[in-house]
């Protein structure tokens, strides 16, 4: 049985289909990685995922059960299980990195402060922040903030971590950090599903990619037969573009 | 020299009489208005629960819309008259008594009443701007992160709404402080009122005004000092400047 499944989903937002019947599986342990030209959807597409935007049609079931039918006590259990990552960290400002980690063991897994502190710093420790646990967001850099986010999720111990753009709004000398503990992730068992404009990253550690564009994933498939040269797949030619676009890669 | 300090000697005791009647005014507004404000503001700010976001609206327009004399008038003034309507209403249906005493408030509930709600709707605007300036994301990561609607409010957005709000919250309470000086009008004896009917009965206006006017200062310097403490202790280092 898939850890979590994802049955046709769709989805409008002001009076436009923007996630169009998509359905997609994620196995034990199994990174995926969701690529696509901007607007595409994948965002929401993650976001229906997680039951953030509720789908319209369609229903996700984590280990088999259904988030479809669960109240809203239910989902706010259910979205626990479900570690994400934003673009844009969305550290809390006004909390130092371990309170970040912390506040949500303390209000939703009601861990006593202590508690909270501790694994707070442990998991601030396994992405390689031990030492910045009493810096406040404005005091991080991009790259620090996303991990503190990473750990944030992990502490959750979530069954799956959706990552939305993890990178993107990264300065290109900071990216590597936050790829490594990813990578880490993944050679750890997580699993994971991916957006991503990071193809050789993404290359190196996924089996599958899925191609989404105008709301469909149109093609899916390892990255050695999607991207392969000469595959004339729609996701081959976006790749390029990218390579393009950002020099070598 | 005997009138001279004969003067004195009524007005202070009658000064001091007055500012505790102030203070008994000045500081459950100020805390009504406050809590009020965030709970209005909260509600106008995320615009949730969505059916009491227009009442909300409808409220702070009234009460920053009109002046704060007129409102107080017509509490103290208009109220008996509902009461008049209530009365026997209550007393044939069984209903508490309470209800119909509300409709006819001293000067001091009067005054405290409408203190509340019209700083309630002042503080509200503070609260709401700051809560719109709060990128919407870090609700988003607290929903993700299993945090109920609820839970995602007061511990993520309300602890940065205060904070960002509290410069102009702060202000607010001290307007209060010399606003409160409107129960006169109700002929309430505070400050303002005592400093008027000590110096009508000697005819030396000026010095007692000017003595209040001293209270008026002491008091909102001790405010200002007490917030700006307040806002040093809950500072976040780089919140609040981007
Ligand atoms: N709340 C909303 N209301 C209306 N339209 C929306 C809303 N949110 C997103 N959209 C639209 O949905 C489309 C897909 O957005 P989405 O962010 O999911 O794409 P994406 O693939 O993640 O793009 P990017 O790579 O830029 O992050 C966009 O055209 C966007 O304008
Ligand atoms: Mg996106």
């Amino acid at each position: 049985m898939p850890v979590l499944e994802a049955r046709h989903i769709s989805k409008s937002l002001g009076g436009k289909l923007i996630v169009d019947d998509v359905s997609l599986t994620l196995d034990q342990g199994e990174l995926k990685v969701l690529i696509g030209p901007s607007g595409g959807g994948k965002s929401t597409l993650l976001q229906c995922i997680h039951y953030l935007h509720r789908p319209d049609q369609g229903e996700v079931l984590l280990e088999g059960r259904s988030a479809a039918e669960m109240g809203r006590r239910n989902i706010c259990a259910f979205r626990q299980e479900i570690g994400m990552i934003f673009q844009d960290f969305n550290l809390f400002d006004h909390l130092s990195a371990e309170n970040n980690v912390a506040v949500a063991l303390r209000k939703v897994k009601k861990f006593s402060t202590r508690a909270a502190l501790e694994r707070a710093r442990a998991e601030l420790a396994r992405v390689g922040l031990a030492d910045k646990a009493r810096l406040y967001p404005a005091e991080l850099s991009g790259g620090q903030k996303q991990r503190v986010s990473i750990a944030r999720a992990l502490a959750m111990d979530p069954k799956v971590m959706l990552l939305d753009e993890p990178t993107s709004a990264l300065d290109p000398e900071l990216i590597g950090e936050v790829l490594n503990v990813i990578a880490d992730l993944a050679q750890g068992g997580m699993t994971m599903l991916m957006a991503t404009h990071q193809i050789g990253f993404a290359r190196r550690l996924t089996n599958e990619i899925l191609f989404m564009e105008k709301g469909r994933l149109t093609e899916r498939g390892s990255p050695a037969e999607l991207l392969a040269p000469g595959s004339n797949s729609r996701a081959a030619e976006f790749c390029a573009k990218l390579a393009q676009l950002m020099g070598r890669e | 020299m005997m009138i001279e300090s004969a003067f004195y000697q009524a007005l202070w005791p009658a000064l001091f009489k007055g500012f505790k009647l102030s203070l008994a005014l000045i500081l459950p507004s100020a805390a009504g208005g406050l809590v009020l404000g965030v709970l209005v503001g909260l509600i106008r700010g995320t615009e949730q629960p969505r059916w009491l976001f227009r009442p909300c609206q409808a409220y702070v327009s009234l009460f920053r819309g009109t002046a704060l004399a007129v409102q107080l008038f017509i509490c103290y003034y208009g109220l008996p008259e509902l009461g008049l309507l209530l009365k026997p209403l209550c007393l044939e249906f069984g209903l508490p008594e309470w209800l119909w005493r509300l409709c006819y408030p001293s000067a001091y509930g009067a005054s405290v009443l409408v203190f509340i709600l019209c700083s309630g709707a002042y503080q509200s605007e503070y609260i709401r701007g700051a809560i719109l300036s709060i990128k919407r994301g870090q609700f988003l990561a607290a929903r993700a992160l299993g945090f109920s609607r609820w839970q995602s409010f007061s511990a993520v957005i309300l602890p940065q709404a205060l904070r960002l709000a509290w410069p102009g919250c702060s202000n607010e309470v001290i307007y209060l402080i010399k606003y409160s000086s409107l129960a006169y009008l109700l002929s309430a004896r505070e400050l303002t009122g005592a400093a008027f009917s000590v110096g009508s009965f000697h005819f030396r206006y000026t010095e007692s005004f000017f003595c209040a006017a001293l209270f008026y200062l002491s008091l909102v310097s001790l405010a200002t000092w007490l917030f700006s403490r307040l806002e040093r202790a809950w500072a976040v280092p780089g919140f609040g400047r981007s």
